[in-house]
């Protein structure tokens, strides 16, 4: 795990020093709200419904006790005892007050954890594999790269004022579990054909009111070109990115007007330009971060998988769990533990100051002081023993972190919509809420196996549906709430959009027409097909009929 | 309004006529591209210094090739956020090689300040009742960062490579 | 019967407040001037623009009220979740130290 220096300690209190003197010229009227808005959102806070909401990083989902401790203690302290784990691995508060943001990202900094560019247009928090460095399929550890670019694009003088905000995802595995494909720059590392090492370089991918999934700029790129040829990505859409229409400013926008080999020409010569400069990131400095982000001293420890048989043998509820929520680690011995914020009654995503507390106490305990947290907005326990695996998932139940859900109908991505956001068209927690009801039979969501649920309350898709198995969106009909569903999105290295299924549902309609679906799917499976395959290959029709009577979805059957 | 050069309140020298329908026939003056382009000829016949005034719109590569006419290339922010001008100053002077004054005309925000001079401007047209002293301010708020620009100023990771402690 | 309010946040902290009859600004919406006639409401309108150039509030606008059940219940889910608090956790109006609500 990173840990802060001298010097990344005095940026980040240069940064809160400067933000504590904006919001006192906001406060005394020296600054106008449209001259702070800009500034406070570079910070990460915005204004929502109900008060101040600040949105905190968590660079490439790595927390460690002490940080997560400190979430909780903000959490009583300067809000209202929860937080929300969101899409791109951060969290957020949904009370602040602005007279005590700057004390409050000044204790945050004693743990070295900012909200710095977690929101404005400029560059976001570098998001990643919440497996990295743990799992077999990976290549290579993908953090250390995301480490360099978050040093690289935090306070950039050139591109802190871009046409829109910017996102980046990294992956090590060729397996992507960090949506690398919807991102504006999507980097995916890979072998070339002299088995070195580099990165599939993806530009131009994101969801929001224009889906789009990101096209290759780059096919294989070493590794001490990442920044150059980042910067002349930014560089080029700094300058050509639109700035007329917030709606039309993204990257992906202009990469898909311009097409993709135009954007690359004016990159590519960019780069060309720029990379032979002896400028760049010193060697010793990769060196020093490759260090922080070394393995653990692992113990030599026997395979514990014939005893840990045994045990699911006589526990069906312990053998659920690890079926679903447990992944194999690259060592032997160990074990990686998902814990799913997903549990039936409860807001997905969101986590109480008391669980904080307890899943750092059970980090220290059981997976030597660290998590991670995912785009699907769960926790992960990296680095747990085979042997300790009954025991933490004893404990883990009374606090409702043991839900066997991983994966499956009921680990929804809701995102906070209307009950919390500005920007939302319709609720979307009540929607997962009212799905959790109809979908109590845990044989039956072991039956359907696979199955992603992502739910947005509005056209940005904070929530992701158009990736989702099932994609929900919230929309507003003559002010009441109606839900249009899609099938078949995936957010993998098979990255896909999802397809309309019909009209909008009214809300009540929602968890009858996912029974539908899935029904449709359980019928028509062939051997053990995950229900994206069905779709894919089945298609539409069968699905449209079950949920709507009819392939004419307009006419209500 | 005060001009802020290099650190200090000055006395600007140049007289911005981009929006006049003439140019005077003597003295600094601050032209847009499009009167560069029709009068140009008549402008190097003067004597006196010339500095373009580029719109948020106006890539430098336009002028490119004159640049060892020009004394000054003033960038224009018509809204702190729109931050095409920051890459246009870097291209100046890492691309073109432009040794002259960049000069931060517009909505010029001194929260920005750091950012426009490690970007390569060295003059600021400051709205305020007390430029220099608020500018004095802004200059004070960083001294650590992470990415190096090409002005010679010197990033963490560098400093971290020599040794140095803060 | 439909009336309007004027809702806003509060520059300070963020929260949702009400104005209230004597152009003073109030924290709960029960507190807060109900206005029969549209002109009337579009004068305190302006009223509250002034709040915002003395960095009192953000964001001032007219919503909709209906006022037929004896308590004053904004039309529409986004003023009656501002009001009101999300709708899966109403407990949360109150802060920390129980305040509001």
């Amino acid at each position: 795990m990173y840990r802060y220096d001298e010097f990344d300690h005095k940026l980040v209190q240069e940064r809160i020093q400067q933000f504590r003197h904006q919001v006192k010229r906001r406060l005394s009227g020296e600054l106008t709200e449209d001259q702070f808005k800009p500034l406070r959102l570079m910070n990460g806070l915005y204004l929502q419904l109900h008060a101040y909401m600040l949105r905190v990083n968590v660079p490439y989902g790595a927390i460690t006790s002490r940080q997560m401790r400190k979430f909780a203690h903000v959490a009583r302290a300067y809000d209202r005892g929860f937080g929300h784990f969101t899409t791109r691995q951060n969290i957020q508060y949904n009370w602040v007050k602005l007279e005590e943001t700057p004390d409050l990202l000044a204790e945050l900094a004693e743990v070295e954890v900012t909200g710095i560019q977690s929101s404005g247009n400029c560059v976001r928090n570098i998001t990643s594999d919440h497996y990295a460095g743990r799992i077999k399929d990976e290549l290579a550890d993908p953090r250390i790269y995301c480490e360099l670019l978050r040093q690289y694009t935090v306070l950039h003088p050139e591109f802190s004022f871009l046409p829109r905000k910017f996102k980046i995802a990294v992956t090590g595995s060729p397996k992507d579990r960090a949506a690398v494909a919807l991102h504006d720059i999507g980097l995916r590392m890979h072998l070339n054909d002299t088995g070195k090492l580099g990165f599939e370089v993806l530009v131009g991918g994101g969801q929001g009111r224009t889906p789009i999934i990101a096209k290759t700029i780059r096919e294989w790129l070493p590794p001490e070109h990442l920044m150059a040829y980042v910067e002349a990505i930014l560089r080029v859409y700094n300058l050509s990115g639109r700035r007329d229409n917030i709606h039309k400013a993204r990257i992906k926008i202009i990469v898909n007007q311009m097409g993709i080999d135009q954007y690359r020409e004016l990159v590519d010569q960019e780069f060309d330009r720029i990379k032979g400069d002896a400028k760049g990131i010193p060697e010793a400095e990769i060196q020093r971060i490759k260090a922080y982000f070394a393995p653990p001293e692992y113990e030599e420890l026997p395979d514990f998988t014939d005893k840990l048989n045994t045990l699911r043998l006589t526990d069906k509820t312990f053998d659920l769990w690890m079926s679903s929520n447990v992944a194999e680690h690259k060592i032997g011995g160990y074990a990686i533990v998902n814990l799913t914020l997903k549990a039936p009654d409860r807001v997905p995503g969101d986590i109480t100051a008391t669980a904080m507390d307890a899943v750092a106490d059970l980090a220290d305990e059981y997976s030597l002081g660290e998590m991670r947290v995912n785009h699907r907005q769960n926790l992960v326990f990296v680095d747990v023993k085979q042997v300790d695996l009954h025991s933490l998932w004893k404990k883990l139940g009374p606090l409702e972190l043991a839900t066997p859900n991983l994966g499956q109908l009921t680990d929804m991505i809701t995102c906070p919509g209307l009950d919390y956001c500005n920007l939302a068209n319709a609720r979307s927690i009540p929607v997962a809420q009212d799905i959790n009801k109809h979908f109590v039979d845990v044989d039956r969501l072991i039956a359907i196996g696979d199955f992603t649920v992502n739910i947005s309350g509005c056209m940005n898709a904070c929530g992701h549906h158009h990736v989702g198995n099932v994609g929900i969106l919230g929309v507003d009909k003559h002010g009441t709430e109606f839900f249009q569903l899609t099938l078949g999105g995936s957010s993998d290295e098979g990255a896909s959009l999802g397809d309309r299924l019909g009209r909008a549902l009214p809300q009540e309609e929602v968890p009858a027409a996912i029974e539908a679906i899935v029904d449709t799917y359980i019928d028509t499976r062939e051997d053990d097909e995950r229900f994206l395959d069905t779709y894919r290959r089945i298609g539409m029709v069968p699905f449209k009929e079950a949920v709507y009577g009819s392939v004419d979805t307009k006419v209500v059957a | 309004m005060g001009l802020i050069k290099e650190g200090k309140l000055v006395n600007d020298p140049f007289k911005n006529v981009s929006a006049c329908d003439t140019v005077p026939a003597k003295g600094p003056v601050i032209v847009s591209i499009d009167q560069w382009i029709v009068r140009r000829d008549d402008l190097l016949k003067r004597s006196s210094l010339i500095g373009i005034w580029l719109k948020s719109d106006e890539h430098p590569e336009a002028i490119a090739g004159d640049l060892v006419h020009l004394s000054l290339i003033a960038l224009e922010f018509p809204s702190f956020r729109d931050g095409r001008a920051y890459s246009y100053a870097r291209l100046l002077r890492d691309k073109y090689d432009f040794s002259g004054e960049i000069r931060a005309v517009g909505d010029v925000l001194l929260d920005q300040l750091h950012f426009m001079v490690r970007s390569g401007f060295d003059a600021f047209e400051v709205e305020s009742e007390d430029p220099l002293g608020a500018y004095n301010i802004a200059a004070a708020d960083y001294s650590v960062w992470y990415q190096q620009t090409g002005d010679g100023r010197l990033s963490a990771a560098e400093l971290r490579d020599k040794g140095v402690r803060r | 019967m439909m009336s309007q309010m004027i809702i806003a946040n509060r520059l300070i902290d963020g929260l949702v407040i009400y104005m209230g009859p004597k152009g003073e600004w109030v924290d709960s919406i029960d507190k807060g001037a109900v206005f029969e006639d549209k002109q009337d409401a579009q004068r305190w309108l302006i009223m509250a623009q002034q709040a915002v150039e003395d960095s009192v509030v953000v964001d001032p606008y007219l919503i909709d009220i209906d006022t037929g059940g004896g308590e004053n219940l904004p039309v529409g889910a986004r003023e009656t979740i501002r009001a009101f608090g999300p709708s899966v956790r109403t407990d949360l109006l109150e802060d920390a130290e129980g305040n509001g609500g």
